[in-house]
């Protein structure tokens, strides 16, 4: 279990979590939703340890993060796989080094073995036939989805996913929506799923959490979410451009939320 | 008045907190490298890169620096009726000062400056990011590497710089010049000592401490965007040739 109490974070004068509560029950799928800009991939990197926050609390199984180590957050890192927003594959390592690497680095495995393992990983994301192409020679898609073989392959306990469809045409992200959740269900780790699928995203979730300025404002399971009577969330996943949620620079500033 | 006072105290404090942060850059990345060694293959990749492909440029630059010591030396010395002394002249000029000092340059010119563009965009990309959630060490794959690769690089670099500058001297002052080709070599292998090889050396070494250092760091701590790596490679470049005749400075004093 992830448990996040009180997250606030600064980057400079700007306010991006404010306060942030949020469980993330072991085993399941947690889709967190949200609109552009407030903070989930921020919220994510909390998660593993990438950020501190500058209050509150980040507690994975128990353990506070927050005020580990180096040698203490490699340790609690083991249990976990992350997809970047933007894949950050290792641009100079071809698509079979990049999901190969830390098979490589951490494991005993002979090449064969690894290679084996690589390619079954790479079919599994839908990619054959890319093994020596380098990122930058591949569509966004592509690289997508060699992140999601990479943050797979070490059969991690927690995996952090974010946004693993933003960029793949619908039939493809519908594969690896499906993907996920049937590695889950084969594989029982618990996921957090950053997503702007709506409403994809609540047929493979367990539960949902929103996001906005800077805290957590509704969660629970797809069909609480769904029928929430909070404006806010309504306009969210109806995608209206009428109600609270206003588009940047015509609300923002009125509210005096955000110290510019 | 006062203002100008505050922004020069914030200005020095800052400069002092930079420096705090690159030593513990350099102690944490020696103590990476003793405790999580490297694989070889990655230190040779990285010899590659600092090293061999480097070694056309040295061979370059150390033809022409022996040659015009040959043509300054030949010049000067004559003066004194002692022009059979070049050979010791030319060589002790490389091999103490020139040939580790011009050598360093030309692979922070060359490789350093590459070292914090790699370095820098893996920091903007997120890769380093990624590394560190794989549980693995970023200094481990980006900075130890350099660091023993460097080590080792400089001082062979320097050999081949010597080497090469004292035929360029050999090449203009007897050849071209006329001066007695068993005096250019008689004389210099009586007045070289091991004294002269080994601290032209141990300076080799530090300036590759200081190169991998220097340019491992102004990447890792890049600012943002494309910008932001390209003026870390420009700070990286001036700092390492800054920092490299300074602490040349202070070791000649101290190994002289
Ligand atoms: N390293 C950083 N330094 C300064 N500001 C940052 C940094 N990272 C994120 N931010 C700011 O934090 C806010 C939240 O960013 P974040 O990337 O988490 O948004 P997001 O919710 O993931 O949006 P999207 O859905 O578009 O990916 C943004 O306003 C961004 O400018
Ligand atoms: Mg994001």
């Amino acid at each position: 279990m992830i448990s996040l109490r009180g997250v606030r974070k600064w980057f400079g004068s700007q306010l991006v979590l404010n306060g942030v509560d949020l469980e993330i029950p072991t085993g399941e799928i947690t889709a967190i939703i949200g609109p552009s800009g407030e903070g989930k991939s921020v919220l994510l990197k909390h998660m593993i340890g990438l950020l501190r926050p500058d209050s509150g609390s980040v507690q994975v199984d128990g353990e506070e993060i927050t005020s580990l180590g180096r040698g203490g957050l490699n340790r609690v890192r083991e249990k976990f796989g992350m997809l970047f927003q933007n894949a950050a594959l290792f641009d100079s390592l071809t698509v079979f080094d990049n999901v190969a690497f830390p098979l490589q680095e951490k494991t005993k495995l002979t090449d064969a073995e690894i290679a084996q393992r690589v390619r079954e990983a790479l079919l599994h994301v839908g990619l054959s036939g890319v093994d020596a192409k380098y990122p930058d020679q591949l569509s966004g898609g592509m690289k997508k989805r060699v992140g999601l073989a990479r943050a797979l392959l070490m059969d991690p306990r927690i995996i952090l996913f974010d946004e693993p469809t933003t960029g793949l045409d619908p039939v493809m992200g519908r594969g690896i929506h499906h993907m996920i959740k049937e590695t889950h269900a084969k594989f029982g780790y618990t996921a957090v799923v950053v997503s702007h699928e709506i409403p994809e995203i609540f047929d493979i979730a367990d539960r949902v959490a929103v996001l906005y300025r800077g805290s957590i404002v509704a969660s629970g399971t797809p069909e609480e979410i769904k029928s929430s009577s909070d404006p806010m969330v309504r306009q969210f996943i109806s995608g209206s451009l009428e109600g609270p949620i206003q588009l940047e620079g015509t609300m923002r500033d009125e509210e005096g939320f955000r110290p510019v | 008045m006062t203002h100008v006072i505050q922004r020069l105290g914030a200005w020095t404090i800052a400069r002092v907190a930079d420096l705090g942060r690159m030593l513990n850059f350099l102690l944490y990345a020696v103590y990476v490298c003793v405790a999580d060694p490297v694989r070889p293959r990655h230190i040779i990749k990285q010899i590659s890169f600092i090293g061999a492909k480097s070694s056309f440029v040295i061979v370059l630059t150390a033809g022409f620096t022996g040659m015009v010591l040959g043509l300054q030396g030949y010049y000067t010395l004559t003066k004194f009726g002692s022009e059979g002394m070049l050979g010791v002249a030319v060589a002790l000029s490389l091999i103490r000062e020139l040939g580790p000092v011009l050598s360093a340059l030309m692979v922070t010119g060359r490789a350093g400056s590459a070292i914090t563009a790699e370095i820098g965009i893996m920091r903007i990309s997120e890769q380093i990011d990624a590394l560190e959630t794989m549980a693995l060490e970023p200094f481990k794959y980006l900075v130890s590497p350099k660091l023993i690769a460097s080590l080792l690089a400089l001082p062979l670099l320097c050999a081949i710089f010597d080497l090469v500058g004292i035929w360029g001297g050999y090449l203009v002052g007897v050849r071209l010049l006329g001066v007695n080709p068993g005096a250019y070599f008689g004389e210099m292998k009586n007045s070289v000592e091991w004294q002269d090889v080994y601290s032209g050396m141990i300076k080799s070494l530090s300036f590759g401490v200081i190169i991998a250092w220097v340019c491992c760091y102004k990447g890792y701590y890049t600012g943002h965007g494309a910008e932001g790596v390209s003026r870390a490679t420009t700070g990286a470049v001036v700092l390492s040739s800054v920092l490299i005749l300074i602490w040349d400075y202070f070791i000649t004093s101290v190994l002289l």
